[in-house]
C-alpha cells in the first residue's frame, strides 16, 4: 500500500491510467443513469457513466453546470440513488440502499466538505466537528478527544470553542475539513471546497488536501469547475451530458504545500479576524 | 442515536435562539399558570363552602314555610304571604320526632340598633335559647339569653362582632342598652366572630333575641319564616327529614296528593348544591384558562414550523453527515416538547406564586390543587407532542440534496 503510493507520488502518471490490483475501489460505478421526472419531461442527468476510484487516489471531477457531475457526486455521496446500474461503495452495493441506510453509510463512510462550508452557526468548531460522531454513536469522551485530534490535524487547535462567525473562510473550511475526517471515513467527497475562497486560501485548503492524502493516504474525490484546482488532484474526469468524456493522470501536479513557500505570508492578518 | 444526545441536540438548538425559545414558552407559561390559578380559586371557594358546611354540622336540617315549587309557581321559601309554619308545629317536631334533638325557630327582621347617639341598621334574629348549640355557634363574652327570656319574650338582645365593633368601638356591650323600635333591649352577649361566608357576606352583622320577643315586639306577628332543626346524629337527618315531613303534613291536614306547604331540606343536600355550583365555577374557569393553553401550544407549532423552515440548511447538513430522519424527527419533536415542558414548569411555579398571592392582594381564599399541577404538567407534554409532531415529520421528510441548497 505505502509502496503503490510511493510509485503513484513519484510517477503520477501512473495512477488511473493502469489498472494495479493489490490495491482495491473505494468507489466502483458500474453504468449508473440517472433519471429525473419534471412534470411530464424526462430529463437524463446521467447516460450510463462507468468509474473505479481505488483507495488513496485524489480524483478530481470537472464538467460544466448540467454534465452530470453534480448528480454524480451525490450518488458517489450516497445522497441519491441511481435509477439504474450498480455502484459499490468500499465493498458494499449502495445502489438500492432505502433512506435510512444511506444515511448509515453517510455516516460511517463518507466525509463530506462543502462550497458553502456548511457548519452550523451559533456553534463552536469544536461542536461542529463532533457533530458526525453523535449520529455514529460515539461515546462522549471519545467524540471531544477525537474532534480535537481532528482540528489539530487542519492547523485549528487552540480555536475549538470559536463560532464559525469568528473564523475566517479558510478556518471555516479547515472546521468542515475536520468535519468530515473525524468518522475516520472511506472516502472524503469535497463539492467545490474552494469555490468561495480566495487565491491563498484555497491553496491552503488544498495543501491539507493533499497532506491527508499522502500521509494517511485518505481517498479524495473533488468536485471542481476551476482548472487550476484540479491540477491538485492526481487524475482528472470529466463528464459531459450525463457521460465521462475524459479520464486521465494529472500531468505536473501541482504542489500546494511547495506554492504556499513562495507565497507572501499574510497568514497574521487572516488569524486578527 | 440514543434519546440523550437527542435530548442535548435538541437543548443545543434551542440556545442558539433563545429569546425566540423564551417568546414561544411565554404562551405555554401564561396558560399553565392561569390554569393553576384559576383551579386554586375555585379549589379555594370549594373548600370555604365546605368549611363552612362542616362547622355548622352535616346533621342540621332547615324547615321553612311555604313549598319551594307549588303548581310551577316558585314561591319563596319564607314567603310573607305564607303562614304554615307555627310555633306549635315545632313544639311537635321537638315532641313526636325521636330523631331530632334539637329546634329553634329563626324570626327574620330587619331593624335600627341604637345605642346612644350611634345606630346600626341590621339583621334581628328571633330564635330559641338552643341556636348556639344547634348552629354550633357559641358566645364569646356574656351569655346567651334562656329559655325564660323566651317564655317571658325578654328584651335582651345578643349581638355578633360587628354589631359590637360599630355600636360600642371597643367598650364592653354586656349590660349596655340597645333601642330597637324606641323600645330599650339589654345586651346580654357577644358572639364569637365568625368572618365572612362563601358569598363575601358578614355573618358577624346580626342581632339575635328571643323569638317570641322578635313576633310579639318587634314583628307584631306570630309568623315563623324558617327553623333550625339538629338531628341527634348525622346518619339520623334523612330519616328526620322523613318523620318531619309526615309530621307536617299530618298536622296541616294534607291529602296524599296535595303538595306540601312546607320545606324541608338537610345540609348535605345544600352542601351538594353549593359544591355543584362551585365546580362548575372551577370547571368554567380551568377551560377557558385551557384555552389560552391550547393557543400558546398553537404558537409553539407555529414557531416550530418557521424553525424547520428557516434550519432548512442544518437539516441537510445534518442529514449528509449522517443524521438519519428519525434523528431529525425526534429532535424537532424533542425541540417542541423542551419548549412546552420548561414552559410548563415555569408556568406552575407562577401559578403556585399567584394562587399564595391572590388571598393576600384580593382576599379571595385558595387552595393549590396538586391535580391540576400534574394536570398541566402532562398536558404540557401532551401540547409539545401534538403540535411539535407535524413540523417534526416535515424536517424529517426533507430531501438533504434540496435541503443543503436551500437558500
Amino acid at each position: 500500500m505505502q509502496a503503490i503510493q510511493e510509485i503513484t507520488k513519484a510517477n503520477p502518471s501512473i495512477a488511473g491510467s493502469i489498472e494495479i490490483p493489490q490495491t482495491r475501489a473505494v468507489i466502483q460505478l458500474d453504468n449508473i443513469h440517472k433519471t429525473y421526472t419534471m412534470g411530464d419531461v424526462q430529463v437524463h442527468a446521467l447516460r450510463g457513466a462507468t468509474l473505479g476510484i481505488r483507495a488513496g487516489e485524489f480524483v478530481a471531477i470537472m464538467g460544466a453546470s448540467g454534465s452530470g457531475k453534480s448528480t454524480t457526486m451525490n450518488i458517489i455521496g450516497c445522497l441519491d440513488r441511481p435509477t439504474k446500474g450498480t455502484y459499490i461503495l468500499d465493498g458494499q452495493d449502495v445502489s438500492e440502499l432505502s433512506k435510512d441506510e444511506r444515511a448509515d453509510i453517510r455516516s460511517h463512510k463518507i466525509g463530506f466538505v462543502f462550497q458553502g462550508f456548511n457548519l452550523l452557526a451559533r456553534t463552536s468548531a469544536l461542536e461542529n466537528v463532533e457533530l458526525p460522531m453523535l449520529y455514529a454513536g460515539v461515546s462522549g469522551a471519545q467524540r471531544h478527544e477525537r474532534a480535537m485530534q481532528s482540528l489539530a490535524a487542519v492547523g485549528l487547535a487552540g480555536r475549538e470553542q470559536n463560532h464559525p462567525n469568528q473564523l475566517s473562510g479558510g478556518q471555516q473550511q479547515r472546521v468542515a475539513v475536520a468535519r468530515a475526517l473525524v468518522n475516520d471515513p472511506a472516502l472524503i467527497l469535497a463539492d467545490e471546497p474552494t469555490g468561495n475562497l480566495d487565491s491563498r486560501t484555497s491553496v491552503e485548503v488544498m495543501e491539507i488536501f493533499q497532506r491527508l492524502n499522502r500521509e494517511r493516504g485518505i481517498t479524495l474525490v473533488l468536485v471542481t469547475h476551476e482548472p487550476d484546482i484540479a491540477q491538485y488532484a492526481g487524475r482528472i474526469v470529466v463528464f459531459k451530458d450525463g457521460k465521462i468524456r475524459k479520464d486521465y493522470p494529472v500531468k505536473d501536479q501541482r504542489d500546494a504545500a511547495e506554492e504556499l513557500k513562495n507565497l507572501p505570508a499574510i497568514e497574521a492578518d487572516e488569524e486578527d479576524d | 442515536m440514543d434519546l440523550l444526545n437527542i435530548i442535548r441536540v435538541a437543548f443545543r438548538a434551542l440556545q442558539r435562539n433563545k429569546m425566540r425559545a423564551a417568546l414561544t414558552m411565554l404562551g405555554i407559561i401564561i396558560g399553565v399558570s392561569a390554569v393553576v390559578a384559576m383551579v386554586s380559586i375555585g379549589q379555594g371557594a370549594q373548600a370555604t363552602v365546605q368549611a363552612q358546611i362542616d362547622s355548622i354540622g352535616t346533621n342540621l336540617l332547615f324547615v321553612s314555610a311555604g313549598a319551594q315549587n307549588v303548581g310551577g309557581v316558585r314561591s319563596g321559601t319564607g314567603d310573607s304571604g305564607t303562614n304554615t309554619l307555627t310555633v306549635e308545629d315545632l313544639d311537635a317536631i321537638k315532641r313526636e320526632v325521636p330523631s331530632v334533638s334539637m329546634v329553634t325557630p329563626a324570626v327574620n327582621a330587619r331593624g335600627q340598633l341604637v345605642a346612644g347617639n350611634m345606630n346600626w341598621n341590621t339583621s334581628i334574629q328571633g330564635v330559641s335559647e338552643q341556636y348556639p348549640e344547634v348552629r354550633k355557634w357559641s358566645v364569646q363574652s356574656g351569655e346567651f339569653f334562656t329559655d325564660s327570656d323566651v317564655r317571658t319574650a325578654a328584651r335582651v338582645l345578643v349581638v355578633g362582632q360587628t354589631i359590637a365593633d360599630n355600636l360600642f368601638a371597643g367598650a364592653d356591650p354586656i349590660g349596655q342598652t340597645i333601642r330597637v323600635q324606641n323600645l330599650p333591649f339589654r345586651v346580654v352577649g357577644v358572639m364569637v366572630r365568625k368572618g365572612q361566608d362563601a358569598q363575601g357576606r358578614d355573618q358577624d352583622d346580626v342581632a339575635f333575641t328571643p323569638y317570641t320577643t322578635a313576633q310579639k315586639k318587634i314583628l307584631g306577628s306570630p309568623r315563623l319564616q324558617i327553623a333550625y332543626v339538629s338531628a341527634v346524629s348525622p346518619d339520623a337527618t334523612y330519616t328526620a327529614q322523613q318523620q318531619i315531613t309526615e309530621l307536617l303534613r299530618q298536622r296541616h291536614k294534607l291529602n296524599s296528593n296535595d303538595p306540601d306547604d312546607f320545606t324541608v331540606r338537610n345540609m348535605s343536600d345544600i352542601a351538594e348544591a353549593a359544591n355543584q355550583t362551585n365546580s362548575t365555577m372551577t370547571m368554567l374557569l380551568a377551560c377557558i384558562a385551557g384555552v389560552s393553553l391550547l393557543v400558546g401550544g398553537i404558537g409553539i407549532m407555529n414557531i416550530m414550523l418557521v424553525s424547520v423552515t428557516e434550519r432548512t440548511r442544518e437539516i441537510g447538513i445534518r442529514m449528509a453527515i449522517g443524521a438519519r430522519s428519525s434523528a431529525v424527527r425526534s429532535q424537532f419533536l424533542i425541540e417542541s416538547i423542551v419548549l412546552s415542558v420548561t414552559g410548563g414548569l415555569f408556568g406552575i411555579l407562577l401559578g403556585v406564586a399567584s394562587s399564595l398571592a391572590i388571598p393576600k392582594l384580593l382576599g379571595w381564599p385558595t387552595l393549590i390543587s396538586m391535580m391540576a399541577i400534574v394536570g398541566s404538567v402532562i398536558f404540557s407534554v401532551m401540547v409539545g407532542i401534538f403540535f411539535g409532531y407535524y413540523p417534526a415529520r416535515k424536517a424529517a421528510a426533507l430531501d438533504p440534496i434540496d435541503a443543503l441548497r436551500y437558500e
